[in-house]
């Protein structure tokens, strides 16, 4: 998966990471050989682990959609005051959230489609005002049309702007407020992304083509990048 | 702390009131308490809960039988049911931030008003709230929230009451277990004093009002 395999990158040894649903979720999956990072389960964990093995799982280990997991050696456990006082209060360096859209500024929105979907914010609000760093993990556009826009037409998450937005054909930054192409990936053209964004993009002169994880051996059975999408 | 049977608990439950359920997509709900509300249907309740979990799962039984008028909750997503009673109208769902929630719990058990937090600044979280700017930064005023009753479920609960919880369901127990008038617990394990050692005690017995027996 390009996306959490570009993500993954960002991982530093020791960091304390929390990640969300869907595509985030698949960044365990490649965080680079020798560094070790603590992965934040919202509903009380440090140290997830994967899947147990079938007829293993625990009815009281669980991951914040309530689905049987594993702990690894060093886990600890808490309850959810804890929980988000170590989101808000400085400790989570890194949060991989999905989006529905980001606006120029950088601010997200991903917890609600009024009248269609209602599912409640979760976590989302506290992990994007408290993470040190906040990245969105998401598909470029959605049927066709961009989310990487001007205005979120949906309702924010948080007012504070994200920290990078990485799709399946770019990674976008927000320095100094505006919405900036930092890398596209192999294949791509500085064209084909700004078509796909809506958002005025700032391109700068040099644009390095994203650096591609090689897959790692023994790394897991995830399909390597050059199958992905 | 008295200990009560399960009917003679949830008998003590008047229609209208207000409840803490623990649990987290019904991990650490204590089931055998929502059942027997079931059974007795209670009417009109307000929940406090971290979430709506799913049909045939810890508060969305609840759901399901139609026994809520409100809930205060950071999730709905995984349980129709409560959207489809929102939309038609038959169910108030208040939506809190997680750590909101949490906090605001924690406030009303640690005899706090409320609390300030940056989560929901500049969102619809915040319509109608206070501001309050502390060091340049924005907060929001959250209340503290308390309830009638908090219904929680513990790993282990020796005879005097003192509580301790397992893994993942830990979660919002805890804190309900101090923001409420009345705390009924139900636990897995019911041991002798001293089988929990002091260090491991994470909810202490004076908090705790009711121990359900074992059927």
């Amino acid at each position: 998966m390009l996306i959490a395999s570009r993500i993954a990158q960002e991982l530093r040894d020791g960091m304390l990471v929390n990640l969300g649903i869907g595509i985030p979720t698949l960044v365990a999956n490649f965080v680079p050989k020798g560094i070790h990072v603590f992965f934040q389960s919202e509903n009380g964990l440090i140290g997830t682990g994967p899947v147990p093995e079938p007829g293993m799982a625990l009815p009281w280990l669980t991951d914040a959609g309530g689905k049987p997991v594993t702990a690894l050696p060093g886990a600890s456990t808490f309850d959810s005051a804890m929980s988000f006082g170590l989101i808000r209060g400085g400790h989570l360096d890194l949060t991989v959230l999905g989006g529905l859209q980001v606006d120029q500024r950088g601010r997200l929105a991903n917890w609600m489609v009024p009248g269609r979907m209602v599912p409640g914010m979760g976590g989302a609000m506290d992990l994007v005002a408290g993470a040190k760093r906040v990245i969105v993990a998401m598909q470029h556009t959605a049927k066709g049309r961009p989310k990487i826009v001007r205005e979120c037409s949906l309702p924010l998450t948080s007012n504070r702007p994200v920290d990078l937005v990485v799709t399946e054909l770019a990674v976008i930054g927000f320095p100094g407020g505006r919405a900036t192409l930092f890398e596209i990936q192999n294949g791509v053209t500085v064209e084909e992304v700004v078509a796909a964004t809506e958002a005025e993009l700032e391109i700068p002169p040099e644009l390095s083509q994203s650096p591609i994880a090689k897959p790692e051996p023994g790394a897991g059975a995830m399909p390597s990048v050059g199958e992905a999408i | 702390m008295k200990t009560i049977s399960l009917q003679d608990a949830v008998a003590m439950i008047p229609a209208e009131a207000t409840l803490m359920v623990g649990g987290f997509m019904g991990v650490g709900t204590p089931e055998p308490l929502i059942d027997e509300l079931v059974r007795q249907q209670k009417r009109n309740l307000t929940v406090i809960a971290n979430d709506t979990a799913a049909p045939g799962i810890g508060v969305g039984k609840l759901i399901t039988a139609k026994l809520l008028r409100r809930v205060i909750v950071s999730h709905i997503g995984l349980n129709p049911e409560t959207q489809q009673q929102m939309l038609a109208g038959d169910l108030r769902v208040d939506l809190v931030p997680q750590g909101t929630l949490s906090e605001r719990i924690r406030a009303g058990g640690f005899g706090l008003g409320g609390i300030l937090t940056a989560t929901g600044v500049g969102t619809i979280v915040a319509e109608g709230k206070q501001t309050i700017a502390i060091d340049g930064r924005d907060y929001l005023l959250e209340p503290a929230l308390r309830a009638d009753f908090a219904l929680v479920h513990a790993f282990i609960a020796d005879y005097l009451g003192n509580l301790s919880y397992v893994l993942t369901a830990r979660n919002f127990n805890p804190l309900m277990a101090m923001a409420a008038d009345t705390v009924v617990v139900q636990a897995e394990n019911i041991v002798p004093v001293g089988v929990v050692s002091p260090d491991h005690v994470m909810t202490p017995a004076p908090v705790v009002d009711y121990l359900v027996v074992k059927g």
